[in-house]
């Protein structure tokens, strides 16, 4: 285990002082902390975390090394990693590399041997906050580093991560088409569709509404991805169309946020966001309450919805914020967890039937 | 949905006395249930066998009933008092098996009764095999190939077809009692027999055998709403194969990727909707360690000694909540009450890593076998937390209390690498330690693994300790090294052993919170573990919460074992209510899952880490505390009074001094004298030749034990110089640190009594008096309260020694004095200055809140200011008799003859106005049946055949046909008797007793026959095969005489008077004599 030693300095000047695992050298973003006690690979490739430093609360990472399944993108988005300890000798069946062998190979600069529930303590308190992790002497270039920190800001997100082509995929016996908005989606909210029997159409986040209508889907599934929602400006008009257009629709996480924009609602951001498995959420219209996967630092305010144009449908029973709307002017519905999982629980994966049976019954 | 508005007054149901399997996670399963339901304002009424719970005490119901737990019994309390529902998941396989009957029966309709928590069909979609099976198979949940069989014959022929290695699984068990594993039909036979005749309903399950898959569990609580959540995961150490009341087992589950453990999170969910359970469940799954394959093994509906770990593992009340559900709400209304402000549906992110150590009783049990499989052996367990899983196995290394402070085994460095190597293949308690050789020695992980399957995530785990051992030895001490053998859990104690060197520096440990949510909210109760971390939790609470009390730490008794049973939680959890009650802040430390005082909302902080010196410096450290009370919490607590005086700390109460000076044999000696109190005569001593000597000056016979015991640890009474050298063996074996003790014995009538003493005063609750004669230690004989057969002139000299000993002693609090009445005089035995196991029954039946007393005594109160005059207390109209509770059919190849070592597991109490009833409502509750015709083998040694004649008469008269071995038949036909002699299992020929017993024509056994523990002899065969045979074996004949006058009585379950104990009377305080 590498013993050279690595620092996170917070944009509040805190130091942590530990060891470095993955790769050497600096790197600067929004520190953010993450809850789940399994699933950490999905964690490293959700495209969601891009920008962010996250933070581990559960100590032991790494147990069941990393396997080429368990991809949720192709790389690791994420500008750190942090963790109080990795596995050096992890077991499991799939287990391909370790941990810090992955991070090596993604260039992703990790951080290990600090104390994750102070630091956790210390975002749940002060809220997230910007921070660098660095392999050299923090203390000597601290006021320089420090004055980059601040000025982080996470920018041009989806227009990163979203697919730089349009691509398709096909099943044997499709009863959907579906286009899907890429502004940074996980893998199992393709898989789920296919497993429905979906032929999908993957198009980049900037691809404009004629050019979606012009496919001609039953449905338009809008994905999860990172940043601030705001500031895709574009792709909220194109949503306002596909919404004339009256199309089917089925967001999760930004593309729930981005749905609310184009309907004139607004959206905020959180203290410290939900990033976890074990995120309890209400459907107010059968009072069920269902655990669930989330990873999301801003929110849809829930009384921005205009009660014309759609209602909440879900929210979050720890504290009251909007987990999930439906609209009146369109068949769309749209939730800000992961009904697709991966990592967490999959106890809400009814929600993609209800986007085919949407789909069927607009198509009748 | 709101609390039901048709519910007022609930009656719920306990698990009656402690036996392996059903222990005290079911105390503090019960309490919590029981206060969830006051809260919301509904009137309890209680049943429960066992006194020593808090559960029973008076504070927790409205009505209580200390009652034997069957049937007509239940029935009776329920027409008594009408109780519109019955609460059937919180007491164990006892209560829930209880309020099932009582469902299908239609008793419960009959009566208007509701029955909550669970429905019949749920119980049996989940216990009976079949059902279950069916039940899984529908709903796509993979089962392992297994079949109910109902004769060994089907057994047999099903093996053949899913070929062996088999699992035999009985239904409806404790603890799996009665199952094992099968490698042929031989085996099978004799597994299968003994299982079908366990099994109340006569079935057992055949099963492939799926051992070395990973074990995994999974709490499930789920609503009325369909609403369901899994409040933690765990992992076995051991895989399958092993009991898991017998596991080290971790939470979370720690080498599951997120895909198989959602899919078993998912499996588990299913399983749950489907048995539409209402409240908790425990769901166990084997796992293909290769694949995505996996079983369901067991579901568990109702709350259990998982759901009380995976609770104190993620401080989510699990009883709590499946009150509530119980009660009509849903997991959305429920508060987190760890959090105080997010709610009960949701699943605890944890931040750390849980170790559960189980505590087995060999230690006690020489001669057992000590073997693990499907059959639970553990008496209790220990839990440790830690940020990581080398922190948490080193904390619950030392917890266990078998002088360990690491994984090293004295006795296994003697062996040779080849032998280590086949220790491997042996699945036993001592595995763990085993492994950790095999590492130490270079065996390479994966050998190990081939051998044992445990998981290499665990070996290599266990490997760092040993690379840390080894670097300690080699390396220079740094600080950088210190600290890191810190954060591993090592002591500074192991790290200056191990180095040679002094420690850079001191480090204390900082604490942090079990907050059920991984610090993402913040969180209101002060529940602590120790890390070496430099933010310290605990200490940033103290400053914001500075309340100006006075802080006073109450140490708990660690884990369950023969000889320090829930009694000790009781205490320690009567004794912070009273600190809190008079304006003290009271702080617990203790690192037993299973129990009440560890409780999140129990004391006003909480520290879960083990008992010894060094962990409790740091809590000291931190906590700063006025005063520490060590009296309550066994010998744990007792064992840490020198250091803590040494270390400055005050402790309250009785002092060191003291507490040893009616320890250490010379100064007690000194200080009988001085009060002129006789005493058997007796030597110290180190050495066997010693031993041998002052056991031929006293003259046999002679009792043995090491001095600092408790539960008459290893001790015995020696006939002859063989037994005397077979005891200092084994105890010279096993490292001496204090001396031996050798008695002269005397035989007479053992009294007991419990005194609570002020430095001045003393009042003496009760006198009780044992039936069986000195020699069998007090935890296992019967004991009456109030004394029976004493003199007037015996308890005024008791009652005066008392008053001599306490003065003289300057006892602080509570104290417990055994007494010996031999030919009309009193002799004292023994003198403990703290509580002991009576205390809580004694509280109970006499009304004297004897733990409260004594911790306000502490705080300087005193008798006479609380009202109380010195002496005895004034005697109630109720006569109360403990009967103790055994766990031998858990225990392969212990004799059950008893003597002078403890060896039972818990106890029952029997309540009425007469002796007679309340001896036979205690016997009844202890299991015992009252037969009025059968068969009685007798075979007692020659010094008892005088006395057994007119036992055997009795018997004879009442129409049993009685057997016996050549001698006592020859003995007792001599004088009239027909006894039919039966020949020896080592006389040849057909019809021995071993055949005799099997034959069914057996009713009672009374056994005093051959003295010695070792497996192979006659008497212990013979024991041993009443005990597999569930034929009532009696060994002293003081018990046969009272289970005999007894039967002679022709009472009935249905006569007897039900005792509500908030009822017995409060007598005057002021009549003491």
């Amino acid at each position: 285990m590498s013993e050279q030693k690595a620092y996170l300095l917070l944009a509040n000047g805190q130091v942590f002082e530990g060891k470095s695992f993955g790769v050497t050298g600096t790197t600067i973003g929004e520190v953010v902390f993450a809850t789940g006690m399994t699933g950490y690979q999905e964690t490293l490739t959700d495209p969601s975390y891009y920008g962010q430093i996250a933070v581990q609360t559960f100590p032991l990472n790494g147990n069941y090394g990393t396997n080429s399944d368990d991809f949720e993108s192709p790389q690791c988005w994420m500008k750190g990693y942090i963790v109080r300890e990795w596995c050096e000798v992890p077991s499991n069946f799939r287990c391909e590399k370790t941990i810090d062998e992955f991070l090596k190979e993604q260039h992703v600069i990790g951080l290990y041997g600090v104390d994750t529930r102070q630091l956790t303590r210390i975002i749940r308190e002060c809220g997230v906050m910007n921070g660098a992790i660095t392999t050299e002497d923090v203390y000597a270039k601290k006021e320089e580093l420090l004055a980059q920190i601040q000025a982080y800001e996470i920018k041009d997100a989806v227009k990163t991560v979203t697919t730089k082509e349009i691509k398709r995929y096909t099943v044997e016996n499709p009863e959907h088409e579906v286009v899907m908005m890429d502004f940074g989606y996980k893998a199992h909210i393709l898989r789920h569709l296919l497993n429905r029997n979906c032929n999908v159409t993957v198009v980049p986040a900037h691809t404009t509404a004629e050019e979606i209508l012009a496919i001609n889907p039953d449905g338009v599934m809008l994905t999860n991805g990172p940043g601030n929602p705001e500031e895709n400006t574009e792709v909220i008009e194109t949503l306002k169309k596909l919404i004339a257009a009256k199309m089917p629709m089925f967001g999760i996480c930004l593309g729930h946020q981005l749905t609310a924009l184009a309907n004139g609602g607004k959206t905020m951001k959180l203290k410290y966001g939900h990033r976890g498995g074990n995120q309890p959420v209400k459907d107010l219209n059968t009072g069920r309450v269902y655990v669930t996967s989330q990873n999301h630092g801003y929110a849809v305010v829930g009384d921005s919805i205009n009660p014309a144009v759609g209602k909440m449908s879900h929210w979050n029973v720890n504290d009251n914020t909007c987990e999930g709307v439906e609209y009146y002017n369109a068949p769309v519905y749209t939730v800000q967890f992961h009904p697709e999982a991966c990592g967490g629980p999959r106890d809400t994966s009814y929600l993609f039937d209800r986007f085919m049976t949407m789909m069927r019954k607009e198509g009748e | 949905m709101p609390l039901r508005t048709d519910i007022k007054k609930v009656l719920v149901i306990g698990s009656g006395p402690i036996v392996i399997g059903q222990a005290a996670e079911f105390d503090y399963a019960g309490t919590q249930a029981c206060r969830a339901l006051k809260e919301e304002g509904l009137e309890v009424v209680l049943v429960n066998s066992n006194p020593a719970t808090i559960m029973t005490d008076k504070a927790m119901a409205d009505k209580i009933y200390i009652e034997p737990l069957n049937l007509d019994i239940v029935k009776r309390i329920i027409e008594i008092e009408k109780p519109d529902s019955i609460l059937s998941t919180l007491g164990g396989q006892t209560g829930l098996t209880l309020s099932m009957q009582l469902a299908k029966e239609g008793f419960l309709e009959s009566h208007g009764v509701k029955l909550l928590g669970a429905n019949p069909e749920t119980i049996d979609k989940a216990e009976d095999r079949q059902i279950f099976k069916d039940t899984m198979l529908s709903i796509g949940e993979p089962c392992i190939p297994s079949k109910v069989v109902e004769t060994v014959e089907d057994a047999l022929s099903y093996a053949e077809e899913i070929f062996y290695p088999v699992i035999v699984r009985p239904a409806f068990t404790l603890g799996g009692s009665g199952g094992g594993i099968a490698h042929n039909p031989e085996e099978l036979h004799e597994i299968a027999e003994n299982g079908l005749r366990l099994s109340p309903i006569t079935q057992v399950l055949i099963e492939k055998n799926i051992s070395g898959w990973k074990e995994i569990e999974f709490e499930v609580i789920r609503d009325s709403h369909a609403n369901i959540i899994t409040v933690c995961s765990m992992e076995n150490f051991d895989p399958v194969g092993v009991h898991t009341g017998d596991s080290i087992v971790v939470a979370p589950a720690v080498t599951l990727s997120d895909k198989e453990y959602q899919m078993l999170r998912s499996a588990a969910l299913n399983i749950v909707q489907a048995l539409e359970v209402e409240g908790g469940c425990n769901c166990q799954f084997a796992l293909h360690p290769d694949s995505f394959e996996y079983a369901v093994i067991e579901v568990n509906p109702r709350v259990s000694r998982s759901s009380a770990l995976a609770s104190k593992a993620t401080g989510y009340p699990i009883a709590k909540v499946a009150t509530k559900i119980a009660v009509g709400y849903t997991l959305d209304e429920i508060v987190n009450a760890v959090t105080g402000n997010t709610f009960a549906c949701f699943e605890p992110a944890i931040d750390y890593i849980v170790v559960k150590f189980p505590r087995w009783p060999f230690d006690k049990f020489v001669y057992a076998n000590r073997t693990l499989g499907t059959q639970m052996k553990a008496t209790g367990e220990v839990m440790a937390i830690g940020t990581s899983f080398e922190q948490a196995m080193m904390k619950a290394v030392r917890s266990i209390e078998l002088k360990l402070d690491t994984f090293n085994l004295p006795k296994l460095q003697m062996l040779n690498d080849s032998d280590v190597v086949r220790l491997l293949k042996r699945c036993d308690d001592e595995r763990v330690f085993v492994v950790y050789e095999a590492l130490k020695r270079g065996i390479e992980l994966a050998k190990i693994h081939n051998i044992t399957k445990i998981d290499k995530w665990f070996l290599a785990k266990l490997q760092n300790l040993v690379k840390m051992e080894r670097k300690l030895v080699k390396k220079e001490l740094t600080p950088e090294l210190y600290l890191e053998a810190k954060k591993m859990g090592f002591l500074d104690k192991t790290i200056v052993r191990l180095s040679g060197e002094d420690a850079p520096e001191k480090r204390f440990a900082s604490y942090k919170m079990v907050d059920t949510c991984a610090a993402e909210f913040k969180a209101e109760t002060p529940y602590f573990y120790s890390t070496f971390d430099e933010e310290n939790e605990a200490a940033e609470f103290l400053q914001e919460h500075d309340s100006g009390k006075k802080k006073i730490i109450v140490f708990g008794s660690g884990p369950i074992r023969i000889g320090q049973g829930i009694e000790f939680d009781y205490c320690s959890v009567h004794c912070v209510w009273a600190l809190k009650e008079e304006g003290y802040e009271a702080i617990i430390v203790n690192n037993n899952p299973e129990t009440v005082s560890t409780d999140f909302d129990t004391s006003d902080r909480l520290y879960f880490d083990p008992l010894t010196p060094e962990d409790v410096d740091s809590i000291i450290e931190t906590e700063k505390p006025w005063g520490a009370i060590v009296q309550f919490g066994g010998q744990t607590a007792i064992g840490l009074t020198k250091h803590l005086e040494e270390s400055g700390v005050h402790i309250l109460g009785t002092s060191a001094k003291s507490i040893d000076e009616a320890e250490d044999r010379e100064s007690f000696d000194e200080l009988l004298q001085r009060c002129e109190i006789p005493r058997p005569e007796g030597k110290t001593v180190f050495q066997l030749d010693e031993a041998l000597k002052a056991a031929k000056n006293l003259g046999y016979p002679v009792l043995l034990r090491p001095s600092y015991v408790l539960g008459g640890q290893n001790m015995i009474i020696a006939y002859s110089d063989a037994d005397v050298e077979e005891y200092m063996n084994i105890i010279l074996a096993s490292g001496i640190e204090n001396p031996v003790l050798i008695d002269k014995y005397m035989m007479g009538i053992e009294v007991e009594v419990d005194a609570i003493c002020d430095g001045t005063d003393y009042l003496i609750p009760g006198i009780m008096e044992h039936i069986e004669r000195a020699g069998i230690h007090s935890g296992d004989s019967i004991s009456v309260y109030p004394a029976q057969r004493l003199t007037e002139e015996n308890k005024k000299t008791i009652v005066e020694y008392t008053g001599r000993l306490a003065r003289e002693l300057h006892v602080i609090g509570l104290m417990n004095i055994q007494y010996v009445v031999h030919n009309g005089e009193v002799y004292v035995i023994e003198v403990n200055p703290r509580s002991s196991r009576t205390v809580p029954y004694i509280s109970k039946v006499t009304n004297v809140p004897m733990v409260d007393l004594a911790t306000k005594i502490m705080l300087g109160a005193t008798l006479k200011g609380m009202g109380y005059e010195t002496g005895v207390h004034p005697v109630g109209d109720y006569v109360a008799v403990k009967v103790p509770v055994f766990s031998f059919e858990k225990l392969h190849s212990v004799d059950t003859m008893l003597g002078p070592e403890m060896k039972s597991t818990g106890e029952v109490l029997g309540i009425a106005k007469s002796f007679d009833e309340a001896l036979y409502k205690g016997l009844i509750a202890a299991g015992y049946q009252i037969k009025h015709e059968g068969g009685v083998l007798i075979s007692v040694r020659d010094k008892d055949k005088e006395e057994i004649f007119s036992i055997a008469k009795k018997l004879e008269k009442m129409g049993f046909k009685l057997y016996g071995t050549k001698g006592t038949a020859a003995y007792l036909n001599n004088y009239g008797l027909h006894v039919e002699p039966v020949n020896k299992i080592s006389e040849p020929g057909k019809n021995n007793i071993l055949d005799l017993l099997e034959s069914g024509k057996v009713d009672y056994v009374i056994s005093t026959s051959t003295k010695g523990r070792q497996p192979a002899r006659e008497g212990v065969r013979i024991r041993r095969k009443a005990v597999e045979r569930s034929i009532a074996c009696l060994t002293a004949i003081d018990t046969a005489k009272v289970l005999v006058d007894c039967i002679s009585m022709n009472k009935s379950i249905q006569d007897v008077e039900l005792v509500d104990i908030t009822q017995i009377q409060i007598s005057d305080r002021n009549h003491g004599i």
